[in-house]
């Protein structure tokens, strides 16, 4: 017998499940943000196939959307779902490794016909047999003949069908104890300039809802605690929004039009259609012809004197190889934003890697260094894009800020910055007493950064370009021994940044043996495997890296202060090759997946204390 | 009183180093000209380039300038143009920088009708490199990488102009300093992608690759000069004229076969329609002259204008102007 009473948890997961055209990314969305209004900590993680429309029912066309949702140090969007909504078998079958033991399921009974078992190649017409769902608490609703019902004379059954999602969606909302008003509302502004779809909409959430409260007795709900944040405004963001909307905080701050030259990429198209919609802001967005010209046209918005950036993922980025190079020569400011994917080649666009690190270090001819960073989750990227946009102006050299599909898509409540409490930005453009003698590589001495004169500006014509130039005229020059202090002044200019950027933390238990070492996107999984293993009464300690080139000064410090040192990506161990190059004698122990799918903290857990007890 | 210049002022200090004999030299002198005719002030002119013998011209320029990487020197003009409209933006470009590596990136600034004007140097060979065919290569060129000819036709510059809905082509001689800064101050004040197509010699690589048109016999012959509203005459005497023949266009000696002077046709540049304009561009100098001057020059919304409206009436629209106003106006929460 299960335990059907009210359920008091501290934090719950939810996966929504169906066929790509069934709309759970919507209802997913909806869910998270009413839950974000009710002062729920969430973290989201939409995933999604790469076909827009597999066959109908088929395994390969499975759409998910999961999300945690809790009173507090929520990090990841949760290893297993407690509610699942397989709107079909194959949402099932998809999602089965993803069930706790004694989780609901929640499925549409008249999409559960032999037909559609067979569509998800089930061999038998028990589905939760053969999956060996023993413990699960099953609610099947006959939710398309309800949609039907409830629309009855409303709208016809092409409607009631595309409806069910909203339908799933009120049942959930049963089972959270959820109001209804607020996804009413933000049903009502989704569809308003279609009254008749919100019409439609609105009886089958109340029928969902209904539903759940005439069968309440049969399976558990849950009251989840609501958070108590940090006073002030929020809103809920996804890691592309939090990017975009970090570049325009940059622009607005250093005083100059933003300007992006990018060309859509999953999973990385977000950046630009939000920036695209913010031209009340005066953002400028240029959807170019390819990924080359979306980098090309930002260098010459740069060289024009606007904080320029261009968006793409790994494939794009393999492209933008040369464009970087002639940024790195030039010494012009920019912004590159990878969101990362798996890979090589097309790989897995909508599946997300730490795979593009090594590109972003060294995916270039020549001796051609550039900023490296990256960003840790969904709203930590608008930090991310910040402080690259700070970096590349104040510097004057290209930036590239790693994100992932995961924190791209993923989403979760964010509390609106006060930009007082951002660092000032300050290009160092020239000033009308440099004029004498001034040559457009003359540098700063302290941090070798050139002045930047902008096209328009008196008496500071000047030609650059892709050539060696003369370290002191800026002239073109094939002179070896000017070439070798050339090379030698480009590393070092971003060597000094260093100087600048804020020194190297670390968490959790500063006096173990064990140090755990991430970067990127995989913080919050990293945390809460960190905060587990703590919790059941293991020391260990953990630092999470932004900056990669150049690494934070006390880096070094840091690595040999532990025994021990595991550096966890989801790639083949790129970020502890790099170490390893940049840290005498410094061998650490990885931790190593490259499935294209989050990381999954209780195997994070299990490593981390394998280590500890060794 | 407003301020104006000569060419000197926008010559740069850097010495020349184009071989002698080098038609970049004429055009870079047109050019100078063409800037003082202008009256733009240096520094509010940007000089952009790809890779190749051409795109070394921004050096010998006193103004700002960009020598950037091969075939991208359209996307990078595209996007100093769009940042700062306020600038008048050149791309100095060859026939191998703009319609082999960089021909995407060409025709989708000529198809956006980005206000730059591009100066493709034509020599129909890779001088940079040493000698390759290039994509205007004739079919048959013996070149270093065409040793037995090349078994490929050639792109037209016009044709593909015309082919992304180009509104401005001309064409000038490399050495002829007389009517190419009048061409290039006409490009330059035309708003749009202006595309003028440079019949240049390569002394090197290609000497004489126009001198079928262009050699100093024939030249009055085999080429046209067109004028907006003017006859389209031509021939050592001004005695041949352009007529329009059912679907063709034929070139006839006025006074001959019942031609008269009233047959021939009158060239207008400004029409919308690119029919005959393509006709007039793609005569080839064997039976019809190889027409120069301005062929085509059609006015339409030009892209950075465009981008810089849309801003303003979404302005209009919305109220806000930070990013704080904007985020506050959206979805929002309060926690107390």
């Amino acid at each position: 017998m299960h335990d059907t009473t009210v359920k008091q948890l501290e934090s719950v997961v939810i996966r929504f499940s169906g066929d790509s055209g069934d709309g759970m990314q919507l209802v997913g969305t909806l869910f998270s943000n009413l839950s974000a209004e009710l002062g729920n900590e969430i973290i989201t993680f939409p995933d999604y196939p790469a076909e827009i429309r597999a066959p109908r029912g088929s395994l390969s066309g499975v759409s998910g959307y999961q999300m945690q949702l809790g009173a507090h140090d929520i990090f990841t969007p949760g290893d297993k779902a407690d509610v699942l909504v397989a709107m079909n078998p194959a949402a099932l079958k998809v999602n089965a490794q993803f069930l706790k033991p004694d989780s609901v399921v929640i499925i549409d009974a008249d999409s559960f016909l032999p037909e559609d078992l067979e569509r998800a190649q089930f061999k038998t017409d028990h589905p939760f047999e053969e999956l060996g769902l023993k413990s699960v608490q099953i609610v099947a609703a006959s939710i398309t003949q309800m949609c039907k019902n409830a629309l009855e004379g409303v709208a016809d059954n092409k409607q009631a069908l595309k409806s069910r999602n909203i339908f799933a969606l009120g049942l959930v909302c049963w089972l959270f104890n959820r109001p209804l008003q607020i996804v009413e509302k933000l049903l009502s502004e989704k569809f308003k300039k279609k009254p008749a779809v919100l019409e439609a909409n609105l009886l089958v959430l109340q029928a969902g809802f209904n539903f759940g409260h005439n069968t309440h007795t049969t399976v558990s709900t849950y009251r989840i605690e609501t958070t108590t944040h940090q006073p002030g405004f929020y809103t809920d963001v996804n890691g592309n929004k939090a990017t975009a909307y970090g570049l325009i905080a940059a622009a607005e701050q250093a005083g100059l039009p933003l300007f992006l030259g990018s060309y859509p990429i999953t999973p990385a198209t977000d950046v630009m259609q939000e920036l695209t919609l913010r031209k009340e802001l005066g953002v400028k967005v240029m959807q170019t012809e390819d990924e080359i010209a979306g980098i090309c046209t930002a260098i010459g918005a740069a060289f024009a004197g606007n904080l320029a950036a261009t968006s793409t993922s790994g494939p794009g980025l393999a492209l933008k190889s040369e464009a970087i190079g002639l940024a790195v020569i030039a010494e012009i400011p920019l912004v590159v934003i990878d969101v990362q994917r798996s890979g090589p080649s097309t790989g897995m666009p909508t599946k997300s890697e730490q795979t593009d690190l090594l590109q972003a270090l060294y995916g270039r001819n020549g001796e051609s260094p550039a900023v490296v960073m990256s960003a840790f989750s969904p709203t930590d990227c608008f930090d991310a894009a910040y402080w690259a946009s700070k970096i590349a102006l104040e510097h004057m050299t290209p930036v590239i800020l790693l994100t992932d599909g995961y924190i791209a898509n993923g989403s979760s409540a964010w509390r609106i910055p006060d930009m007082k409490d951002y660092p000032a930005i300050t290009p160092p453009l020239v000033r009308p007493e440099m004029r004498e003698g001034w040559t457009p590589y003359l540098r700063n001495p302290e941090n070798l950064v050139r002045y930047w004169a902008i096209p328009g500006t008196q008496d500071f014509m000047h030609r650059i370009g892709g050539l060696e130039k003369d370290y002191k005229t800026g002239a073109i020059s094939t002179d070896p021994d000017n070439h070798l202090k050339m090379v030698g002044i480009r590393q070092e200019k971003i060597n000094r940044i260093a100087d600048n950027l804020p020194l190297q933390e670390v968490g959790g238990d500063t006096d173990a043996e064990v140090l755990v070492v991430g970067w990127g996107g995989t913080y919050g999984h990293l945390s809460e495997a960190v905060s587990k293993v703590r919790k059941a009464g293991k020391k260990v300690a953990f630092t999470h890296f932004r900056f990669i080139q150049p690494l934070p000064k006390n880096t070094d410090e840091i690595l040999r202060q532990y025994k021990k040192v595991l550096v966890v990506e989801q790639n083949t161990g790129q970020f502890a090759a790099y170490l390893r190059s940049k840290i005498d004698r410094f061998n650490p122990y990885q931790f190593n997946r490259v499935k294209g799918q989050p990381f999954v903290v209780a195997r994070l857990v299990e490593e981390i204390e394998k280590l500890v007890n060794q | 009183m407003e301020q104006t210049y000569q060419p000197k002022d926008y010559k740069s200090a850097q010495s020349v180093r184009w071989c002698p004999g080098c038609g970049d030299h004429g055009i870079l002198n047109s050019l100078h000209k063409a800037m003082a005719l202008l009256g733009i002030p240096p520094h509010q002119t940007a000089v952009i380039s790809g890779i190749g013998c051409s795109s070394r011209l921004p050096y010998y320029m006193n103004t700002y300038g960009f020598h950037t990487i091969h075939g991208r020197g359209a996307a990078i003009a595209t996007g100093v143009k769009v940042a700062n409209p306020d600038l008048t933006v050149w791309l100095a470009t060859g026939d191998g920088d703009c319609l082999a590596i960089g021909g995407n990136h060409f025709i989708h600034a000529v198809r956006r009708n980005v206000n730059i004007n591009i100066i493709l140097m034509n020599n129909r060979i890779y001088g940079l490199t040493k000698g390759q065919y290039s994509p205007t290569s004739a079919r048959g060129f013996v070149s270093k990488s065409s040793p037995y000819g090349t078994v490929e036709d050639p792109f037209r510059p016009a044709e593909l102009t015309f082919g992304a809905r180009g509104r401005f082509f001309a064409r000038v001689i490399d050495v002829d300093v007389k009517t190419a800064p009048e061409i290039l101050k006409a490009a330059a004040l035309h708003q749009g992608t202006s595309v003028v197509e440079t019949l240049q010699n390569c002394v090197i690589f290609n000497d004489g690759i126009h001198d079928n048109v262009l050699g100093r016999e024939v030249r009055a012959e085999r080429t046209i000069y067109l004028q907006q509203g003017k006859k389209m005459i031509f021939g050592k005497d001004n005695d041949k004229g352009l007529v329009q023949d059912g679907f063709q266009l034929k070139a006839v000696t006025i006074g001959q076969d019942g031609y008269t002077l009233d047959d021939v046709l009158v060239h207008d540049a400004t029409i919308e329609d690119p029919t005959l304009h393509l006709k007039l561009a793609l005569m080839d100098g064997t039976d019809l002259p190889v027409a120069l001057g301005i062929i085509r020059q059609v006015e339409a919304p030009t892209y950075d204008e465009e981008v810089k409206n849309q801003i303003i009436s979404v302005k209009e629209k919305k109220t806000a102007r930070t990013l704080k106003e904007f985020l506050m106006s959206g979805d929002v929460w309060e926690v107390k």
